[in-house]
């Protein structure tokens, strides 16, 4: 019933939905595929990835290049192939950190109240005050490059948007009576949040995770177009569109349209899992 | 069995409950009635220890239960407060005692099982997420780990007359009056003393709440839980329960057997609700 389903409904994504999970499928595949690339990249790019060939620079599909090569002649395939790592990886983690940090200080604030919710929520809100990219950079100074130190900050940074959410969700489901009527019967308030409260609320939680990694995964790109975090030769994505800039102008797009597709179907791709995920928890088909 | 002793609970400068008293013997069946916004429901609630009085005690079998209990957030329903307009921001509302947090899993259970509520509303009263036999089960779990968990359900849906359809389907896939049966055999499972119907039938149609009320007088002679009706409808009162008491702006106006204050009610207010009841025609 309407009155029970916190969830707005949204017509189009259930149209896509019905032929039999083929979206999801195809999305799950496609997700898996790109976590199987990630973690072995380097060794499937048939090229090196930084390995100059000036004679095909800016050149079309070739049996040598079969995604073609950038301005500075290096072969698309392998970039996107090496890049996958440092572009994914990354993301996945600041989410599955935002998520659980955000999700267990959002439920505590919520349900204890009184100070420990002054104290989570005015936390959180100063955390929010800054800028993600500006933390990742104070991050990256403090503990220099790599990939943790920016993941780190990420993390930080977008756990205020999960905890206020989970905050949220949390005070309205704990007037439902079906939470009143758990105390009643004897349940410990960890018992009760564990069991009844996380799960009922974990769809619009992932659903805001699902988002948050592709704005992960920009802000990641964005840093390692800045040249902080990722080492400066590792292939990312993002910094692939960046190199790609020029060879767009000059007629030549595929070296930068080809990592702009990988991470739209990729964030795509991880929504459309996300929610699938967060139908079967809250049994929504059922 | 339930006494009930000096009642009182104010939020801020509403005093929601004053004074009240009344006992229920075991296997008993006690109607409070009253109007929205008569007290009625915090009763309930500090009963059920869902919130602290101000004063007074409640005793089950002996044991006090309004010492140790906290508060927790209230469900919101409808005729809570009698005021909201002049209600101040209440702090205990927000947060909990420390004493819930402390006291332990003993002490929770022995207080589970002293007394359980089924609410009004019963689409709001199940976890979405969870069938009648899931439900049922979890709380046999917790309150009767050793026990034939498959066969105790069994007999449960049994009694408050659900089918093997019913017992796996989620809360969305019921009707109403089937899910207010989920509710039934999910507080019975706990085996309370006392049973309190917190407007339990209000949310149903007339011909579904007559079913449910059949049961529950049913279930009242099988198991011998004592059942505290909370209702404003004096019809469902004159149906089920022994003995009644009248609550107005949180006073106790008028108490007695069902069929005493019925036939000859004393008090004026008792008498508007009275004839506030709808009749047939003629």
């Amino acid at each position: 019933m309407s009155a029970v389903d916190p969830i707005i409904h949204r017509p189009v994504l259930a149209g896509l939905r019905t032929g039999r999970n083929r979206l999801y499928l195809t999305c799950l595949a496609f997700a898996a595929l790109m976590v199987a690339v990630a973690l072995a990249g380097p060794w499937l790019a048939p090229a090196d990835p930084n390995a100059s060939d000036l004679g095909a620079a800016l050149t079309g599909p070739s049996p040598a290049h079969p995604l073609g090569a950038d301005a500075a002649g290096r072969d698309t395939l392998s970039r996107l192939l090496a890049g996958a790592s440092a572009s994914l990886l990354g993301p996945i983690a600041v989410v599955l950190f935002s998520t659980v940090a955000g999700v267990l200080v959002g439920v505590t604030a919520g349900w204890f109240g009184g100070w420990p919710d002054t104290f989570l929520s005015r936390a959180a809100e100063l955390l929010l005050a800054f800028p993600a990219l500006l933390v990742a950079i104070v991050f990256v100074s403090l503990y220099g490059t790599g990939l943790a130190a920016p993941v780190i900050a990420l993390s930080l940074a977008y756990l205020p948007y999960v905890s206020r959410l989970a905050r949220n969700l949390t005070l309205s489901e704990r007037r439902l009576p079906y939470l009143a009527a758990y105390r009643v019967q004897g349940f410990s308030g960890l018992a009760i949040c564990v069991r009844h409260l996380i799960p009922n609320i974990a769809p619009v939680v992932l659903a805001q995770s699902s988002v948050n990694f592709g704005y992960a995964l920009l802000d990641l790109s964005a840093l390692s177009y800045l040249g902080l975090g990722v080492p400066p030769l590792t292939p990312t994505w993002g910094s692939m569109i960046n190199d790609g800039q020029s060879a767009l102008l000059q007629g030549h797009p595929l070296s930068a349209i080809l990592p702009c597709a990988a991470i739209v179907l990729t964030v795509v791709a991880f929504n459309v899992v996300a929610e699938h995920w967060a139908d079967r928890v809250s049994r929504r088909r059922g | 069995m339930l006494e009930v002793d000096g009642l009182s609970k104010s939020y801020g400068s509403v005093r929601a409950v004053r004074d009240v008293s009344f006992t229920l013997a075991a296997g008993g069946s006690l109607g409070v009635v009253g109007e929205s916004g008569s007290g009625k429901t915090t009763t309930a609630r500090i009963i059920l220890g869902l919130e602290r009085p101000d004063a007074g005690s409640v005793t089950v079998d002996g044991h006090d239960r309004s010492l140790r209990l906290g508060s927790v957030r209230r469900p919101d329903h409808s005729e809570r407060r009698p005021d909201r307009s002049e209600r101040r921001p209440d702090r205990s509302e927000r947060r909990p005692d420390r004493s819930v947090r402390r006291r332990g899993r003993a002490e929770r259970l022995r207080l589970a099982r002293a007394v359980q509520i089924v609410f009004q509303d019963p689409f709001l009263s199940l976890d979405p997420r969870l069938s009648a036999r899931t439900v049922l089960r979890e709380t046999l779990k917790l309150h009767f780990p050793d026990l034939d968990h498959a066969r105790r359900i069994a007999e449960l849906l049994d009694q408050v007359g659900l089918g093997e359809r019913e017992a796996d389907a989620l809360p969305r896939h019921l009707s109403g009056g089937q899910r207010q049966r989920v509710a039934i055999a999910r507080a019975l499972a706990v085996e309370p003393s006392v049973l309190v119907l917190d407007e339990a039938v209000a949310a149903l149609d007339v011909c579904v709440q007559a079913q449910i009320l059949n049961l529950l007088a049913d279930l009242r002679e099988r198991t011998g839980t004592a059942f505290l009706f909370i209702t404003h409808d004096l019809g469902v009162v004159s149906q089920v329960t022994d003995h009644l008491v009248v609550m107005r702006q949180g006073e106790v106006v008028e108490r007695g057997t069902t069929a005493e204050v019925l036939a000859d009610p004393r008090h004026a207010y008792t008498r508007l609700l009275l004839a506030s009841v709808p009749r047939p025609p003629g």
